[in-house]
């Protein structure tokens, strides 16, 4: 067939793939990361130079060398800022950020939690490995109390930032966690963001084992992650374990953990990420905090609102209603009067 | 004054005047800037020649009745070309004690000052601490002392409107404005078409307004408190439509202006600062004209938001004062690394650091021209007077897009607030430069190079075919590919200079008003303008070698600027900061010029730089 219009070949993952050689450590999380979201760019039906992908400065931010979209690697902390600018501009990009735990939390929290505030439709995909990678290994703001680096050789002195909580805290409507190696709920994940109007935040635990090796494995390692990984899926009551027979209920206002044979209580919280309310939210955010209890990872929240795009170029259009005045009247206006 | 007496009322002396300078001073809750603002339009409607100078606490309301809490408002008005608000007022208008002991030094001998005697009370002379009254120990015996009792007056004017007291006392402006309107004889009618509008949703405050005005007015009239009345008739000038106009609004619209003839989107990232926050309200109102204005969480995400607008292809824009300025350092490295436009405006003000919000100051050109990390040159150019900054932001938006570079445009304090009437410009001649985003996939790289001037192609996000990364980390010339090779890193260093030097083939050449040789060349930049310009053609009057050269476009210098230098014996370079453009010509020509600095917050009078010109002839 010669007629008609010729549809768009389908995109693979090879199509997001650059010229460039990626250099992060070898067995660095970064790698599998990547290829995630390769694959699910390929996936969202976007066509490929509509995708914009903006970073700072970190190991991480190096990712927009690596995909072969638009890419801009700015300055430190202030990522949030430039896709503002960008989304602002052009609301038909598909704009996602790419930073750390060091440039989101630290230079840049300022700027991210006013990106969640304002829930611009950026896609904020923070790799978490609790530490200072580029700058070989100081204390990161996720890095635990005590932990030994070379900026804290007695161990850190300061508690640090649950991202979840923060991101919840400055009204993210979006808020989702991951794991670099859990590639296909990884994938999931980031479908859920794409989909969502507004600022998404997605914490994913990436390994840095260079600096940081084996961060999260308490809760990763094969061997333990069905126990102690909660998965948050939408409209499912909340079980783990390798046995599938601990749940979560609320009791008060607390999460009580309830180990259970056969057939889960009736009274078992069932996962509601639509929720506009964020407090229970909020109270799975911190769950993984507390030793007894697992680590949840998935959707926290999914709370469609206009974006502030949507609002800003509203009210552009309401102003144009009647039209674009001219320059001449712009320069004219006010008060004038004619010399002769 | 000079003046010529006629008679238009039997008995009542008019005296022709060719200029008057009036200083309006108050607590900064007396409404002094709004008085002086009409008087102001109302000047300018009648065909005034007129520069204005508003001098305003950095406190919003500083306690009642003090000397920080003093509010300032000169406006000089005349039926020949002027050039500044006027060196020292003819006429001080004092309504308290506070603005009487901080503004009456500047006063003419035996100028006119007319003060409101009901807030001359103990109490009141406590604050500004007077030891003693001013207006009953002799020492004021130098002035025409004209003693209006205004509150009371006022108050009984707006009697029966059931005002409160606070209210009713809110008025006395409105009295001394009506004053000053009989003593000019100005019509009152474009004022009351402005009250009407301001308060027509609370009538009786209107009317209030109007019967105080109106009670100036007649007190004066009535009362024959003012031996004489004058006229100051309409200053010739070219003809064609005209509007008074604040350097922060000419620039507003220069930027629009220049947005729309590139046919770009006009986007602002901005963040609250002292004296540039208006250009941020003015555009928030332009909305119709397709601006997005984004008012960041602070200055490093203004500049940030910016540069990804352009980096969308819009014209990105920011605008600030010094310390904004130097926050948003390490941004405009970024920008000028991945060589996207971008508009830079810095209204600058006293510094260092917090130092005088509100005050004027030119000590930030050095800062324009350094302020970055490593090797990172940016144009910079700066508006001459009020008018000018229309003009310098619609160059600002033409530089940044032909180029390819970001763009520093300096204003200042004194022209951002201070207003001048302006001639319009027309459209046509205001010519279109329509920019077209590169589309074309053959043989794109985002460092490929124009030719003529060394701009990369601006292709922006959504085009298909032209995927590529940009970011801070040096590049390959040409593929844009990160690069740590040592002769590239040169290469590109001296390329971006290069680039930034030849947007001299794109500017005009250096003007000079006077003979283009002589003894004395006065060299100015930004504000200083009018002082400047006064002075020179004032000293030329009286039969001097002097001439006067006022650069705009900072950096690169015009391309004939240092022949225009070497044709005068001396040269004098006024500037509002410790010598910085003195220290540029120095450095780039090798040239003993003298420097005359000033760095009170305040601009030069005329008579300081005639001073100067004086002493090198």
């Amino acid at each position: 067939m010669t007629t008609g219009v010729e549809s768009p070949k389908p995109l693979t993952k090879k199509d997001f793939e650059t010229d460039q050689e990626v250099r992060w450590c070898p067995g660095c999380g970064d790698y599998a990361i990547l290829n995630a979201v390769q694959n699910t760019f390929a996936t969202l039906g976007i066509p490929k130079e509509k995708f914009v992908i903006v970073s700072g400065i970190g190991c991480s931010s190096r990712f927009p060398y690596y995909m072969n979209t638009y890419g801009f690697h700015t300055i430190h902390g202030r990522a949030p800022a430039v896709a503002t600018g960008v989304k602002l501009t052009n609301p038909e990009l598909s704009v996602w950020i790419v930073t750390g735990d060091g440039d989101a939390l630290s230079i840049g929290g300022n700027h991210l939690i006013h990106a969640m505030r304002r829930n611009i439709n950026i896609k904020v995909l923070m790799f978490n490995n609790r530490i200072y990678g580029l700058t070989k290994g100081q204390a990161s703001p996720t890095s635990e109390l005590g932990k030994r680096t070379k900026s804290s050789p007695m161990g850190t002195a300061e508690e640090p930032f649950n991202p979840l909580s923060l991101a919840l805290g400055a009204s993210a409507r979006f808020v989702a966690r991951s794991v670099d190696i859990f590639a296909p709920h990884l994938r999931s994940v980031l479908s859920a963001a794409a989909s969502h109007t507004g600022s998404a935040f997605i914490e994913i635990f990436q390994n840095c084992n260079i600096f940081n090796d084996g961060a999260w494995d308490p809760w990763t390692e094969k061997q333990v992650r069905d126990d102690r990984v909660l998965m948050l899926e939408h409209g499912k009551p909340l079980i783990w374990g390798k046995e599938r027979n601990f749940g979560l209920r609320l009791k008060g206002i607390d999460l009580e953990i309830v180990k259970f044979e056969g057939e889960p209580p009736a009274d078992l919280l069932v996962w509601d990420a639509r929720r506009a309310d964020p407090t229970l939210a909020f109270m799975m955010a911190s769950l993984g905090d507390r030793p007894d209890a697992p680590m949840p990872l998935g959707v926290f929240r999914h709370h469609d609102q206009p974006s502030f795009e949507q609002r800003v170029h509203q009210q552009l259009t309401e102003a144009q209603a009647k039209g674009v005045p001219s320059l001449e009247s712009l320069i004219g206006a006010g008060e004038v009067w004619d010399v002769k | 004054m000079s003046s010529t007496e006629t008679t238009k009322e039997e008995d009542q002396k008019q005296h022709v005047l060719e200029s008057v300078v009036i200083r309006f001073t108050g607590d900064s809750g007396d409404g002094m800037q709004l008085t002086g603002t009409q008087f102001t339009s109302t000047s300018a409607l009648l065909g005034n020649d007129i520069a204005t100078l508003p001098d305003f606490p950095a406190e919003i309301r500083a306690p009642a009745g003090s000397l920080p809490g003093v509010s300032g408002f000169q406006l000089h008005f005349s039926s020949s070309d002027i050039y500044t608000p006027g060196d020292r007022p003819d006429v001080l208008v004092a309504m308290n004690p506070a603005a009487l002991k901080t503004n009456v030094a500047d006063l003419k001998p035996n100028g006119i000052l007319i003060v409101n005697t009901d807030s001359f009370q103990q109490r009141d002379l406590d604050k500004a601490g007077y030891a003693s009254n001013p207006l009953e120990d002799q020492s004021l015996a130098g002035y025409q002392l004209i003693k209006v009792d205004m509150t009371r007056l006022t108050r009984k004017s707006v009697e029966g409107l059931g005002l409160d007291t606070k209210s009713a006392d809110r008025c006395k402006n409105m009295f001394a404005l009506g004053m000053l309107y009989w003593l000019y004889t100005r019509p009152m009618d474009s004022t009351i078409e402005q009250i009407r509008t301001k308060f027509a949703k609370k009538p009786e405050i209107l009317e209030a307004n109007l019967r105080s005005l109106q009670a100036g007015y007649t007190y004066c009239e009535a009362t024959e408190v003012f031996a004489e009345s004058y006229v100051v008739p309409p200053a010739t000038v070219a003809p064609g439509r005209y509007r008074n106009i604040s350097g922060n609004t000419a620039l507003a619209i220069g930027l629009v202006a220049g947005a729309k003839q590139a046919e770009l989107q006009l986007f602002l990232g901005s963040y609250p600062i002292t004296p540039a926050s208006d250009i941020l309200h003015e555009l928030s109102y332009l909305k119709a004209h397709g601006v997005i204005t984004f008012q960041a969480e602070d200055e490093i995400a203004a500049i940030g938001a910016a540069i990804g607008a352009s980096y969308a292809g819009a014209m990105g824009m920011c605008t600030t004062s010094g310390p904004g300025m130097a926050l948003k350092t390490e941004a405009m490295g970024l920008a000028t690394m991945v060589e996207l436009p971008l508009v830079i405006v810095d209204i600058q003000r006293g510094g260092p650091s917090t130092g005088l919000p509100t005050k004027t100051e030119q000590a930030d050109l050095l800062q324009a021209m350094f302020g970055r990390n490593s090797e990172a040159p940016i144009p910079v150019i700066a508006a001459a007077t009020p008018g000018d900054c229309f003009h310098m932001a619609y160059e600002a938006v033409r530089i940044a897009t032909r180029h390819m570079t970001p763009v520093i445009l300096l204003s200042d304090g004194y022209l951002a607030n201070g207003s001048e009437p302006w001639l319009l410009p027309k459209v046509e001649d205001l010519p279109k430069f329509p920019i077209r985003h590169h589309t074309d996939p053959v043989g794109f790289r985002p460092y490929n190079r124009n030719p003529e001037t060394l701009a990369r192609p601006w292709a922006v996000p959504g085009t298909p075919g032209l995927e590529h990364r940009i970011g801070g980390l040096e590049k390959a010339d040409g593929s844009g590919n990160v690069s740590y090779d040592p002769l590239n890193h040169e290469h590109m260093v001296r390329t971006r200079a290069r680039k930034v030097e030849l947007v001299a083939n794109d500017i005009p050449d250096q003007e000079v008003m006077g003979d283009p040789s002589g003894k004395v060349l006065v060299v100015g930049w930004g504000s200083t303008y009018g002082a400047i310009q006064g002075a020179v053609r004032h000293a030329r009057e009286d039969g001097h070698s002097v001439s006067h050269a006022h650069i705009r476009y900072l950096n690169p210098f015009p391309k004939n600027l240092e022949d225009v230098l070497k044709r005068f014996d001396k040269i004098l370079v006024p500037e509002l900061n410790m010598g910085h453009l003195a220290f540029l010509l120095k450095a780039k020509y090798l040239l003993p010029v003298v420097p005359l600095d000033k760095v009170q917050g305040r601009p030069f009078t005329e008579g300081e730089i005639r001073t100067a010109i004086d002493a090198l002839l």
